[in-house]
C-alpha cells in the first residue's frame, strides 16, 4: 500500500534556494520515528537547519546519504510502518518522480518580494498565502529582514495570507527611518497594512519586531486579532547591549560573525552566507545611520526605553510569548512578567527560536491561531 | 537580487555618485566619443562601453571627451580634484600610465603630504588591465604592482560584479587618489548586485573560500581561476581557503596572515610579472610576519618575466593557469609528507 | 583696470619682498643654514605680482621648481614660506614639502613644482573646476621657456583650448633651462608663437615692466573670467641668479649677471616709472624697502628659532584616511 508510504524530500528554504546538502541523518534507518523528532540536518547556502519529523512512521529508507547535494524536491528518504514490505518500498523509490522537473514548467513562478510606496518612503514585503484565516503580519527584528522568516511564512501560508514585511531602514525598504522611534515604524506599519488592504491581522513580531507589533496593538486593538511575540523587546530594560553595539558597529566578516553567533544557541547555524548577507546589508547606503539611530532611541545606554510589550499586555491583548531558554540577547525570564500571555520558554534555542525551534515555533503559531478563530 | 555584470555594475555606480553628487565628473577618451564628428554622441560610451549613456542624462560638461592626450587628462583630473571636483578619469588601458605617470605619481599621489596635509585630491584613475586578448605588449599588461608601491596612492581590483560596484562608489567617495583596474576580459561576468548604492571599505579582503590546508591569495580574473583549481582540489581531499584581497593599497594583511597561521602553506596567484609583484610583497609579508606558522616554501603563480606575447598561442602560455595553480598547491601541500 | 597709489604701493611691496627675500635666502643658503636645492626668482618679479595682482583667493595658479615670487605673489605667507625653506615646524608645509613644493591651497596656490612642466595639465584641471561649478574664477600656469619644450605643457595648451577653459598659461623666458640657452633649446625661438599654433591668444610681453605685465594679464584673465577661454602670456624676463643657489652660471656670459641688475631691474624700473609719472615718492617706496626688510628678517629669526618637524610627521599625510 503506497499510501501508507511518505516520501521525505529537500525542502526549500526561502527564495533562493535551489539545493541543498544532506549533511547529517540523526535517525538512523529503521528508528521509529515521533513527530518532533529531529531527523537529518540539511545544509544550504544560507542555513544550515534539522528538518523534524511530522508524522509518525519507521525510518524505513535514506535514499541520499550524508554528503549529497540535492535539488529541492529530491527525495531523501522514505518513511512507512513497519509492515510495509521492503519491496514496496523498493518500488516506491524507483517510481518517485521528483515535482521539481515538472514544477518548471507548470507551477507559478516562486513568489518574489513586491514593494510598497508607503507614507514613510517604499517598503518590501512578500506575500504567501490566501484563504480563510485572519491574515498573518510577520515583523522581523533589528537588522535582519523578511528573509527571517523562511522557515515560518510558509508554514502560516496554508489558508490564509501572510505578508512578511521589511520594516523601514531593513532589507529592500528605504533606508531611512526618520526620527526612528516607535511612533514612527508603527505609523509605517499600520500605513503598510492600509495600502496592502488588511483591516485586521494577527501579528507575529521577533524581537524589535515584537516590540512594534505589540505598539501596533495598543494604538489600533481592533486591528490586532492577537500576538505573537517572538524573544520581543519592550518586554523589560534589560537587553545586551553588547550585541545591540557590536551589531551596529561591525563591519567586518569576522566581527560580524562573532555577533551573529550570540544569536543563536548551535553557532554552527550561522553559515558564511548568513554573515555575508548581514555584511552586504550593512555596506548600503543608510544603514548604518539607520541601526545608529534605532540603537540610540531604542537602547539609550544599553537599556530598553520604549516597554511597548509590557504596556499592550496590560491592556489585556491576547498574546503568546516564544523564548529560547538560551537567549543571550533578551533573557528568556523576561517572559514571567507577561502573566497575562501564553509563555513558552523552548529549549535548546537562542534569540532566534523560530529558525533554530522552527517547527515547534510553527505549531505554537498554528495552535495560537486556531485557539483563536 | 538583480544579476548584473561588472560593465552594468560601474555604470551604475558612476551613474549613482553623479546623481549625488554634482562634484563628480567623468573624464577621459571616448567616454562618450563622437564629439567633433558627424555621428553620433556616445557613439563608444567608453572603449569597452562602461560609461555608455551617462552623457545622455549629465551632458557633456560632466561627462568629458578629451582628445588623446593622457598626461593632461591626468593632470587635468589631479588639478581638479584638489580644487574641488572629483573627477574620475579614464586611463583606457593600463600599459598608458607610461605617459602620464608624473602627473599621477609625482603630483596627485603626493600633494597631500609635500603639502604638509593641506591638499585632499579625490581623484578616481578607472583603467584596464589584463591578458588573454591577444592585444600583445602594450595593452595587456597588470601593471598594479607599480600603483601599488607608491605612497599617496590607492589601488584597488576588484574580481567580481559586486565588488565592483561597492568599490567604486568607495573610491569616487575616498579622499586620496585611487587607481582603480578593471581586467578587460571580466567585463561580462554577472553576480547578484543590489540596485542600492553601497560601499566596500577599502584593505578589507575577501574570503571567497574557506578552508584549513592551504591558503591562495589571488587577484582579479586569477580569483576565479584559484576558485576553479581550490574545486578540483577539494575533490581530492585538499582543502584550501581563497583569499581575493580586493585592494593591494591598503592590503589587509591581517586577513592573510590570519589565514596562513591556520593553514601554513601559501600560494600567490598573480598575473602580472613576478619581480617586485604583488606576489612576491605577499610573499615577503607572510616570510616576514608568518615564518613560524609557515610548513612549506611560499609558492608564487605569476606571468613570466617576459612582456605579453601576441599569439595566443603563447599568451596561454604567460597567463597563469587552473593547472599551474593546482600544481603550486599540490607542490607546497605535498611538501615535506 | 587703472592703478591707485595703494595698488601700486602694494605691488611695489609685493616684488621688494620678493626680491628681499630672494636675498636673504641666498645668503643664508650660502652659510649652510637651508638644506636642499633653491631656486631663486630674484629678477622675475615684475611677471609674477603683475599677473597675481589681479587675482583673488578663489583662483589658483600653479607654479614650478623657481617658485617663492609666485607664492609670496599670490598671497603666501612669508614666514611659513621662510619656515619651509629651513625645514622646521611650522613651515606653510609642515617642513616635508620644501622650496620645490611650497604650497597653500588656501590662498589658491597650488604648488610650486619639481617637475618642468607638471604645473600646466594641474592647471588646467583647476580651470576645469571652475568652469564645471560655475564659478568665476580662473586659474595660471607659470612655467617658463624650459617647460615650453614638455610635451604635458603642449597637451595643457590644447586641451584648454578643447574644453575652452578660463586658464592662463605664463611663460617667464628667462631665457636659460638650467645650463641651456633657450635660443637653442626653444626651436622656434617663439614661444608666444607656439602658444598661438596651439590656438590660443598668445602676446609676447616685457617682464621689465610691470605695467607691460600687468596690462598685458588683465586682458587675459578678463578673457578667461568671461568665458573666453584660455590665452598665454610669453613674459621676457631674466633672473639674477644661477639656475639653483650656487651654481656657478658658466653659461652665462662675461659680466652679463651686471649687466642684467643694471639694465633689466623690474624694480628700478618700477620705481623710474612711478616717480617719473609723479603717482609715488621715494620716501613711501623707501618705507616699504625697510618695512619689508624687517619682515623678512623676523621671518628669518623665526625660521632659525623654530625646531625641526616632530618624528612623528614623517609617517602622516600620507593619505587621509588608509
Amino acid at each position: 500500500m503506497s499510501a501508507a508510504i511518505v516520501a521525505l524530500t529537500m525542502p526549500q528554504w526561502g527564495l533562493t534556494m535551489t539545493e541543498g546538502k544532506v549533511a547529517e541523518w540523526l535517525k538512523p534507518e529503521g528508528a521509529a520515528l515521533v513527530p518532533g523528532d529531529e531527523l537529518v540536518e540539511i545544509e544550504t547556502s544560507k542555513i544550515t537547519n534539522a528538518m523534524e519529523v511530522e508524522q509518525p512512521g519507521v525510518l524505513r529508507r535514506i535514499t541520499a546519504p550524508a554528503g549529497t547535494t540535492l535539488p529541492v524536491g529530491a527525495l531523501l528518504a522514505v518513511i512507512a510502518e513497519a509492515d510495509v514490505a521492503d519491496a514496496e518500498i523498493d518500488r516506491f523509490v524507483a517510481g518517485f518522480v521528483a515535482p521539481v522537473a515538472e514544477a518548471e514548467t507548470t507551477a507559478e513562478p516562486a513568489a518574489a518580494p513586491a514593494m510598497l510606496e508607503g507614507a514613510f518612503g517604499r517598503l518590501r514585503y512578500l506575500e504567501a498565502g490566501s484563504g480563510p484565516g485572519v491574515p498573518v503580519v510577520l515583523l522581523h527584528g533589528l537588522g535582519a529582514d523578511l528573509g527571517g522568516w523562511m522557515f515560518t511564512q510558509p508554514a502560516l501560508a496554508e489558508g490564509r495570507r501572510t505578508i512578511a514585511l521589511d520594516l523601514p531602514g531593513h532589507g529592500g525598504s528605504d533606508k531611512d527611518v526618520g526620527p526612528g522611534d516607535p511612533a514612527r515604524f508603527i505609523d509605517a506599519i499600520a500605513d503598510a497594512l492600509d495600502r496592502l488592504g488588511i483591516d485586521r491581522a494577527h501579528l507575529v513580531g521577533h524581537s524589535l519586531g515584537g516590540a512594534m507589533a505589540a505598539g501596533l496593538a495598543r494604538r489600533q486593538p481592533e486591528r490586532v486579532a492577537g500576538l505573537t511575540l517572538i524573544a520581543p523587546a519592550g518586554v523589560a530594560p534589560e537587553i545586551n547591549d553588547a550585541f545591540i553595539q557590536g551589531f551596529v558597529q561591525a563591519s567586518r566578516r569576522k566581527d560580524v560573525a562573532a555577533v551573529l553567533a550570540l544569536l543563536v544557541y548551535h553557532p554552527a547555524l550561522v553559515s558564511r552566507s548568513m554573515v555575508e548577507d548581514v555584511l552586504r546589508y550593512k555596506r548600503l547606503d543608510g544603514v548604518a545611520e539607520a541601526m545608529a539611530r534605532i540603537a540610540q532611541v531604542w537602547f539609550p545606554g544599553g537599556r530598553q526605553a520604549h516597554l511597548l510589550v509590557a504596556e499592550a499586555a496590560a491592556s489585556g491583548v491576547r498574546m503568546q510569548v516564544i523564548w529560547g531558554r538560551e537567549d543571550r540577547v533578551i533573557p528568556a525570564a523576561q517572559a514571567e512578567a507577561l502573566a497575562s500571555a501564553e509563555r513558552h520558554v523552548l529549549e535548546g534555542a537562542g534569540h532566534m527560536p523560530h529558525m533554530e525551534k522552527a517547527a515547534e515555533v510553527n505549531r505554537l503559531i498554528a495552535r495560537f491561531l486556531a485557539a483563536g478563530a | 537580487m538583480p544579476m548584473k555584470t561588472i560593465r552594468q555594475a560601474l555604470n551604475e555606480a558612476l551613474a549613482q555618485e553623479m546623481r549625488r553628487d554634482p562634484r563628480v565628473v567623468v573624464i577621459g577618451e571616448d567616454v562618450a566619443g563622437g564629439a567633433g564628428t558627424p555621428g553620433q554622441r556616445d557613439a563608444y560610451g567608453g572603449v569597452l562601453g562602461v560609461t555608455k549613456g551617462l552623457i545622455g542624462e549629465f551632458g557633456p560638461e560632466r561627462v568629458i571627451d578629451t582628445p588623446i592626450t593622457e598626461s593632461a587628462i591626468m593632470g587635468a583630473a589631479a588639478g581638479a580634484a584638489a580644487t574641488g571636483l572629483r573627477p574620475v578619469a579614464e586611463l583606457m588601458f593600463s600599459d598608458f600610465f607610461g605617459v602620464c605617470f608624473d602627473q599621477i605619481y609625482n603630483q596627485a599621489a603626493k600633494f597631500r603630504y609635500m603639502f604638509g596635509g593641506k591638499a585632499t585630491t579625490p581623484l578616481v584613475i578607472r583603467t584596464m588591465i589584463g591578458a588573454g586578448r591577444s592585444a600583445a605588449a602594450q595593452h595587456s599588461q597588470s601593471p598594479y604592482h607599480v600603483f601599488t608601491s607608491v605612497p599617496g596612492l590607492k589601488c584597488v581590483i576588484p574580481s567580481n560584479a559586486y565588488d565592483a560596484k561597492g568599490l567604486l562608489i568607495q573610491a569616487i567617495r575616498d579622499d586620496d587618489p585611487v587607481i582603480f583596474c578593471e581586467h578587460k576580459l571580466m567585463y561580462d561576468l554577472r553576480a547578484e548586485v543590489p540596485d542600492e548604492a553601497y560601499t566596500i571599505p577599502f584593505g578589507e579582503a575577501n574570503v571567497v573560500r574557506d578552508g584549513e590546508d592551504v591558503t591562495i591569495v589571488a587577484l582579479a580574473r586569477m580569483v576565479h581561476y584559484a576558485a576553479e583549481a581550490a574545486e578540483a582540489l577539494a575533490k581530492e581531499g585538499i582543502d584550501c581557503e581563497l583569499i581575493d584581497p580586493r585592494t593591494t593599497s591598503p592590503l589587509d594583511t591581517d586577513t592573510i596572515l590570519d589565514s596562513v597561521a591556520r593553514t601554513g602553506r601559501l600560494v600567490v596567484v598573480d598575473e602580472g610579472t613576478p619581480r617586485c609583484g604583488v606576489a612576491a610583497d605577499i610573499a615577503a609579508l607572510v616570510a616576514e610576519h608568518a615564518f613560524a606558522a609557515l610548513r612549506a616554501p611560499i609558492r608564487r603563480v605569476t606571468a613570466p618575466h617576459t612582456p605579453v606575447p601576441f599569439a595566443p598561442s603563447l599568451e596561454k602560455l604567460y597567463i597563469p593557469s587552473v593547472g599551474s595553480i593546482a600544481q603550486a598547491v599540490h607542490d607546497t601541500y605535498g611538501y615535506g609528507r | 583696470m587703472q592703478l591707485n597709489r595703494d595698488d601700486l604701493i602694494q605691488a611695489y611691496r609685493t616684488m621688494a619682498t620678493i626680491r628681499r627675500f630672494e636675498e636673504r635666502v641666498q645668503d643664508e643658503f650660502s652659510k649652510g643654514a637651508i638644506p636642499g636645492f633653491v631656486h631663486l626668482y630674484a629678477g622675475q618679479e615684475a611677471s609674477a605680482v603683475g599677473v597675481c595682482s589681479h587675482l583673488g583667493d578663489g583662483d589658483v595658479i600653479a607654479s614650478t621648481h623657481r617658485g617663492h615670487g609666485h607664492s609670496i605673489a599670490k598671497g603666501c605667507d612669508v614666514t611659513g614660506m621662510m619656515l619651509e625653506l629651513f625645514g622646521r615646524q611650522g613651515g606653510l608645509c609642515g617642513g616635508k614639502g620644501g622650496s620645490m613644493h611650497i604650497a597653500d591651497l588656501d590662498r589658491g596656490m597650488l604648488g610650486a613644482n619639481g617637475i618642468v612642466g607638471g604645473g600646466p595639465p594641474l592647471v588646467v584641471g583647476a580651470a576645469l573646476t571652475a568652469k564645471t561649478l560655475g564659478r568665476k574664477t580662473v586659474a595660471v600656469a607659470f612655467t617658463g621657456d624650459g617647460a615650453s619644450n614638455q610635451g604635458t605643457t603642449f597637451e595643457a595648451l590644447n586641451l584648454a583650448v578643447v574644453l575652452q577653459l578660463p586658464a592662463i598659461f605664463v611663460f617667464e623666458n628667462n631665457q636659460y633651462g638650467e645650463g641651456t640657452g633657450a635660443a637653442y633649446a626653444v626651436g622656434s625661438r617663439d614661444i608666444a608663437g607656439r602658444a598661438r599654433g596651439f590656438g590660443l591668444p598668445a602676446v609676447k610681453v616685457d617682464g621689465d615692466d610691470f605695467f607691460a605685465v600687468h596690462e598685458a594679464a588683465r586682458e587675459a584673465i578678463e578673457r578667461a573670467r568671461a568665458g573666453g577661454g584660455p590665452s598665454a602670456l610669453e613674459v621676457e624676463t631674466c633672473r639674477f641668479y644661477g639656475h639653483h643657489s650656487g651654481d656657478a652660471q658658466l653659461y652665462r656670459a662675461k659680466d652679463e649677471t651686471r649687466r642684467l641688475r643694471e639694465e633689466h631691474d623690474c624694480l628700478k624700473h618700477f620705481r623710474r616709472r612711478v616717480q617719473e609719472a609723479g603717482l609715488l615718492d621715494p620716501p613711501e617706496l623707501d618705507t616699504a624697502d625697510a618695512d619689508v626688510a624687517a619682515l623678512i628678517e623676523r621671518a628669518i629669526a623665526a625660521a632659525q628659532a623654530a625646531p625641526p618637524p616632530d618624528p612623528a610627521a614623517l609617517m602622516t599625510d600620507v593619505y587621509l584616511s588608509y
